[in-house]
């Protein structure tokens, strides 16, 4: 069983601070991190693999130092990891390209799993995209698969439905952060994945002149002023205060 | 042209009125699109909601699979020569639309909550970094797919005096290599978060299933009477059902009043509730993250609190 695993780096939002007086968001200095969610779609596909053997591939498209990243998913299982660096302008019409390209490039495939969404920017339409260039099926918001030697079957979480879904290979799969727990990788397999492949694959060898279908031209910020009233001494007092605090706001029934 | 679709009748109608307005600025004509059997009473009453034309794309297919549907899209697309097409953002609009872009090799902008022309390009905007930011973007490209949630904007006023064209095609697909084995429809409670006025709402400080009930008395005492939950109580215990779930990928809610209870205050639960009036913040943790997002807090287990904020709402309230 070959399985792509198409993984973000993401900046952690809970760290993100609004600039007051340019009224954007603050994206430098932000810790850096694989999508959570793309971590399950590689946890998946570890399971899939301790099952029925065959390679797992992840790839990344983003900047230099995801290199660090990918690193981290070698550890927790994946066999190699390509990184496609972000080219001067790009959206999701570039990004999707350029891993259809590096999945048709790769070549063997039975299924790709992806994240979701990424909790970053937490549009989903990656997977989709993907599927659709590629013209294969799609099972979006996995939340359990059954992966058998000919096809897969998965539940899907539709919100107010569970939809059960079977597919042939190839398939490409995103998956629900209620699928599973991604392990963490021992000590000794973090050093082991510094002998795993990871190779950078240039823009130019992909695909040439691919051009932006969207621009963002505006980034504004959002900051959430709270009074940040926190009582904590004697809690009769507290309940006392804050439920004075309540009618005066005028919010009590 | 501007091609408008959801399976869902509300949303269908809320695009409605942001679509028909939208050709209007570009200088033409909305078709609402509808998938499945022939109904002359969906049509014209999309007629009267502020549809100029409505296409009928007529097949047998029983249940939603984005395959065959983004399949029947890109036909209609052809055959309607639509080059802006709105659908409604739910999770089935959101998968096709992205394999739509996909086939059709567009730009495609999910979740928008504003849509405008600006420059002569569609501009949207929707929000990002859990919920930190809007992004502003533009269409540069032809055909341009959009997804709009649900209560961006409000349905036109119902004129049954409109009048549409109505065009029926039967529109055969290819058969998709996935199917449907099952639909299970899931235990729902009927509340609705995101109309509610007053929510308590339910974290993983609660020890169990049973305990919920002291949250449920003081939403009692309260006239919301609505409780809510973060992520672990819906999606991993599955304490409650889905339709309390509040955060990113659950409801976005904006009551007046939030209570926090035993909830430490995640990003994702944040962006689905930040734009509430007053939020109110109970936690034993004094560094629990929720409290920087809150107006009032108190530390404190919430086994002790609870009982005695129900109690003192009560006294005032009478």
């Amino acid at each position: 069983m070959n399985i792509i695993v198409c993984a973000k780096q993401v900046v952690d939002a809970s760290e993100i601070k609004i600039n007051s007086s340019s009224n954007k968001p603050i994206l430098e200095g932000i810790t850096k991190k694989i999508s959570d969610i793309d971590k399950n779609a590689l946890e998946e596909a570890i399971k899939i693999k301790e099952k029925h053997n065959g390679k797992i591939t992840v790839i990344t498209v983003g900047t230099a130092d995801a290199k660090e990243r990918i690193k981290e998913l070698l550890a927790m299982g994946a066999d190699e990891g390509i990184l496609i660096p972000y080219p001067n302008k790009y959206d999701y019409h570039v990004v999707s390209t350029l891993l259809l390209e590096a999945i048709k490039k790769i070549g063997e495939y039975d299924i790709i799993l992806c994240g979701e969404a990424s909790t970053d920017l937490f549009s989903g339409q990656i997977g989709p995209k993907i599927a659709g260039l590629l013209d294969i099926s799609q099972i979006t918001y996995a939340q359990s698969v059954n992966v058998e030697k000919d096809k897969v079957i998965a539940e899907r979480n539709m919100g107010e439905k569970t939809v059960i879904t079977e597919s042939s290979y190839p398939v490409l799969i995103t998956v629900t952060k209620e699928i599973n727990e991604p392990r963490l990788p021992s000590l000794m397999e973090i050093l082991g994945a510094a002998n795993k492949p990871l190779k950078e694959w240039d823009i130019d060898s992909l695909s040439v002149g691919l051009e932006p279908k969207t621009d963002i031209i505006d980034l504004k910020g959002v900051s959430m002023d709270r009074k940040n009233i926190v009582f904590e001494n004697n809690l009769d007092e507290s309940v006392g205060k804050l439920v004075d605090n309540l009618e005066k706001d005028g919010v009590l029934g | 042209m501007v091609l408008i679709y959801s399976d869902n009748k509300k949303l269908t109608l809320e695009l409605l009125s942001k679509g028909s307005e939208l050709a209007k600025d570009l200088g033409n004509k909305s078709t609402a699109l509808i998938i499945g059997k022939n109904d002359d009473v969906l049509a014209n009453e999309y007629i009267s909601y502020g549809a100029d034309n409505v296409f009928i794309a007529e097949t047998d297919i029983k249940s939603f699979k984005a395959e065959e549907y983004a399949e029947i899209l890109e036909k209609v697309i052809k055959e309607t020569d639509k080059n802006t097409i709105l659908i409604g953002s739910n999770k089935n609009g959101k998968e096709l639309a992205s394999r739509l872009a996909g086939k059709l090799n567009a730009g495609c902008i999910v979740d928008c909550t504003n849509i405008y022309l600006k420059d002569n390009k569609i501009t949207t905007e929707r929000v990002v970094y859990s919920g930190n930011a809007i992004a502003v973007e533009q269409f540069n490209s032809k055909p341009s797919i959009l997804t709009i949630s649900s209560k961006v904007f409000e349905p036109l006023k119902k004129d049954v005096n409109r009048k549409g064209d109505i065009v029926k095609k039967k529109i055969e697909t290819e058969k998709s290599s996935s199917k449907i084995l099952k639909i299970k429809e899931a235990v729902t409670e009927d509340v609705n978060v995101e109309d509610a006025d007053i929510i308590v709402s339910c974290g993983r400080g609660f020890k169990n299933k049973e305990d919920i009930k002291l949250a449920n008395e003081l939403a009692d005492v309260l006239k919301g009477k609505t409780i809510g939950c973060s992520r672990p109580i819906a999606a991993d215990l599955k304490w409650m059902s889905e339709d309390h779930w509040i955060g990113l990928s659950g409801h976005k809610v904006k009551p007046k009043l939030y209570i926090a209870t035993g909830i430490s205050g995640q990003i994702q639960h944040i962006a689905g509730m930040r734009d509430s009036g007053v939020i109110v913040a109970i936690n034993k943790d004094p560094d629990a993250l929720i409290f920087k997002s809150a107006d009032y807090g108190i530390v404190g287990d919430l086994y002790e609190v609870l009982p005695k904020l129900t109690l003192a709402i009560k006294d005032k309230m009478s």
